[in-house]
């Protein structure tokens, strides 16, 4: 089945792409607000913020599901996606900021004009972001860089399991540190917001909050298609082998670290894209989003969807933030229980998550089947002959 | 066919004026404070205070006879959530106004969000000014409400060497710029001003402490500190180590109060000083009636006239501070300016917000046209029990967000 869609896949996949990117942002467009059908800008927006986290989880799914490296580190990359193209949305602000100055707020009121007198307050670093088509280039250059050096020092090192697991997360850390200090010339503790256009576009239109949602769900389907692609190449059956047994794979004769490595970059530039389109419709970039729990909260997605296909991890990202939502608003005091005891629940019952339920259900109606089968024989056939055992098996036509 | 549609359209109708008349008995209020995640050990108190003011309001007869039915939501100290919780208060509830954020960073991120929808914010925490939305209404201490008249009295009690050491956020890095033009304006030499930041949740203090210790040799330095939280454990305890005392070299805190107390240990900031428009000593009629009624609220939280559940309120050790004491002033002025407005209506309660005036517990508070408060000040010492004692107050001074206006 190497590239193809089953026609089962492609039916879901079909449906789901026809909801999301034509159905809903026409029942947002086209339905006036106070129809039940309509779909206001608010929600839009708030969808388009799931399937970014979703991109996210398709990355981290790549790299753990089908390669078995737990990364801890991935919203590093998502963040700086984000920091790339939140520059530049910083600098179209213009004259519109508090203190109504070329150069973005914090950077007057740390004096960067006295600093920096020469480009009138912006650090040299900064200026080439006023180009949208560097920001662009710079979402996928800047992860895929930090992951190759990262991951070129780690793999090279045969640095494994937990041990990179902590590393990627001392990494993160370590970044979300620096990039907190002021000094750092990126906004400190409060990072990038208050954006106000995009491409000469009002940030906050329903036109562009709309097309920013459709953007998402375009990057959520390449990013499916591509993954998908790649898992059934040969490359993708090398993958799960390193998965499975790494060792193996490298005695005969493949150079895992650099398969690793690619993986690595690829999920690096595919959270770099989510982060970039997370920003504008969130309208906030700071630290915080490269704090380690953001990146365990990634794995959680992707665990309670369920790793090592490639639905799981999108529903996992989707469902779970949208009862995020819900549950803040519905159980403010509460909600950490339930998220909490559903992970729990998840973790004890369900290992193959949300997806793995239908099989689960399966295994489950077999074993009961079985067991009434069995009470209802007469004596002398259960007796475990080769005859009696047949019936027993499940047929197998899933 | 059409006697059914008729009856369709009865009935649907009916349906919209009875839920309108149930409607119109209550209005939605938003609480968006953090329950949970790093902030919640101090936002909680805060969304406490607010049920606490609904609860009084509502005993009274309401704003303008209607009940205000809370919206308590938690934005998880999650910056993104923030906004998107914000804006579903706007969107979705349709409130009138919501009261919260703590962090400067939150109310960045909820800042555009109620611009777009023309909301309205109150926002009770000391913070570094250098905003004005025409959305907000900062019921805050503004710099030249805490650090400025703290200076002031350090400079009268004859300090002439100042050590200024914040947390690397926004709030200390204003805070601190301020302050050193203004020392500078007084006659204070550069060389006498040291300025330094920590990282977030930083532990080691020993080469800070111990170049604080040679700075305040000759007896006349002062430390001013814009630490935050947890740092402020190891800072203090470093501190005592080295020998420095409140005697020798004392410290102003702006981050520490009477709720910051409830988690850090009092007895090593005993005699160092802070700084706010409010403590739960002051001895007022209107102050005791406040904590009086506070702690007999918190024993049986509810918000009367409203189906609300009040839960996850914490009845152990409670105190009352200036954040508390701000939310609650914040909810007053709005009532009294909508009814002085006769309608909820944003663009009419923004107006009549400008000049209004609240007797709170220790203070009599105007909002002026800045959206910023007039406001008593006061420095108070840190007792063992957590608790302050009043040593100075400066009346009625006049909040000013944008540090041009007061360093001219």
């Amino acid at each position: 089945m190497a590239g193809k869609f089953s026609q089962r896949e492609l039916l879901i996949v079909g449906l789901l792409a026809f909801i999301g990117l034509v159905l809903l942002p026409c029942l947002n467009a086209f339905v006036p607000a106070g129809n039940p059908l309509h779909v206001s800008t608010f929600a839009l927006s708030v969808y388009g913020k799931y399937l970014t986290y979703a991109v996210l989880a398709l990355g981290v799914n790549l790299l753990w599901g089908y390669t078995g490296i737990l990364s801890l580190g991935q919203c590093l990359f998502f963040s700086l996606g984000g920091y790339a193209l939140g520059m530049y949305l910083m600098l179209q602000i213009g004259k519109l900021g508090q203190y109504q100055k070329e150069i973005p707020d914090f950077m007057v009121f740390l004096e960067y004009e006295a600093k920096y007198p020469a480009t009138g307050g912006l650090p040299a670093h900064w200026i080439p972001f006023r180009n949208f088509g560097f920001a662009a280039l710079m979402m996928i250059v800047v992860p895929a860089v930090v992951a190759y050096g990262f991951g070129f020092l780690a793999f090279r090192s045969r640095i494994k399991g937990v041990y990179f697991s902590i590393l990627s997360q001392a990494l993160t850390y370590a970044a979300s540190l620096m990039f907190f200090r002021n000094d750092f010339t990126f906004g400190g503790n409060n990072g990038l917001t208050d954006f106000k256009f995009i491409l000469g576009h009002d940030i906050n239109s329903p036109v562009t909050k709309r097309t920013l949602y459709i953007c998402s769900g375009l990057l959520l389907l390449g990013v499916y298609v591509f993954c998908r692609w790649i898992t059934s190449t040969r490359f993708g059956m090398i993958q799960r082998a390193i998965r499975d047994s790494e060792n193996r794979v490298l005695f005969s004769g493949y150079a895992t670290a650099n398969f690793k490595l690619f993986v690595f970059v690829a999920a690096a530039i595919i959270a770099g894209l989510g982060g970039a389109l997370f920003v504008p419709q969130v309208g906030i970039i700071n630290p915080s989003e490269m704090s380690p729990e953001k990146s365990l909260e990634a794995i959680v997605w992707v665990a309670v969807g369920g790793r090592g296909n490639l639905l799981g991890p999108i529903i996992g990202a989707i469902g779970i933030n949208s009862l995020k939502s819900y549950a803040t608003h519905a159980f403010a005091e509460q909600w950490p229980y339930v998220l909490g005891l559903l992970f729990i629940f998840v973790t004890l019952f369900m290992p193959k998550g949300v997806v793995g339920l239908p099989a689960q259900f399966r295994e489950i109606w077999r074993r009961f089947k079985n067991r009434n089968q069995t009470a209802d024989l007469p004596k002398a056939v259960i007796a475990p002959t080769a005859e009696a055992e047949k019936p027993l098996q499940p047929t197998g036509k899933e | 066919m059409k006697l059914n549609l008729k009856s369709l359209f009865t009935g649907i109708a009916a349906t919209a004026i009875v839920w309108s008349a149930s409607a119109a008995e209550t209005v939605k209020v938003g609480v968006l404070h953090s329950l949970s995640g790093t902030m919640a050990i101090s936002e909680t108190s805060l969304k406490d205070v607010l049920l606490f003011t609904f609860d009084e309001i509502n005993k009274s007869g309401g704003v303008m006879g209607k009940m205000i039915e809370p919206v308590v939501v938690d934005p998880a100290s999650n910056w993104p959530l923030f906004a998107e919780k914000a804006e579903e208060l706007l969107v979705k509830d349709k409130v009138s106004v919501v009261f919260g954020c703590w962090t400067s960073v939150s109310r960045k991120s909820v800042l555009p969000k109620f611009e777009q929808h023309n909301g309205l914010l109150f926002y009770p925490v000391q913070y570094e000014g250098e905003e004005l939305s025409k959305n907000i209404f900062y019921t805050a201490e503004a710099v030249n409400q805490q650090a400025i008249p703290a200076v002031a009295y350090m400079l009268a009690e004859g300090k002439k060497k100042f050590y200024l050491v914040g947390s690397d956020y926004v709030y200390p890095r204003t805070t601190n710029k301020i302050l050193k033009k203004y020392l500078q304006m007084k006659g204070i030499p550069e060389s006498d001003i040291i300025e330094i930041y920590t990282p977030f949740g930083h532990t080691d203090y020993q080469t800070i402490v111990a170049q604080i210790k040679k700075f305040a040799g000759g007896g006349n330095a002062c430390v001013i500190s814009t630490l935050n939280g947890d740092t402020n454990v190891p800072f203090f305890k470093e501190f005592a180590n080295a020998g420095l005392t409140s005697e020798n070299c004392p410290v102003v805190s702006f981050s520490i109060s009477e709720d910051e107390f409830r988690g850090l240990p009092a007895k090593q900031l005993a005699g160092h000083l802070g700084c706010w428009t409010y403590f739960m000593s002051v001895k007022t009629p209107e102050n005791d009636k406040f904590v009086g009624d506070f702690m007999s609220w918190i024993k049986d939280p509810k918000v009367t006239g409203t189906s609300y559940k009040v839960s996850g309120v914490d009845p152990k050790g409670r105190v009352t501070c200036s954040p508390m004491n701000l939310s609650r002033m914040g909810v007053h002025l709005w009532k009294q300016a909508v009814e002085k407005a006769g309608s909820f209506d944003v663009d009419k309660v923004r107006v009549a917000l400008i000049g209004q005036k609240f007797k709170g517990p220790v203070a009599e508070v105007t909002m002026q046209e800045n959206h910023h408060l007039i406001n008593n000040v006061f420095i108070g010492e840190t007792l063992p029990t957590g608790q302050f004692k009043v040593i100075k107050t400066f009346k009625d001074v006049a909040a000013e967000p944008f540090s041009d206006m007061f360093l001219k």
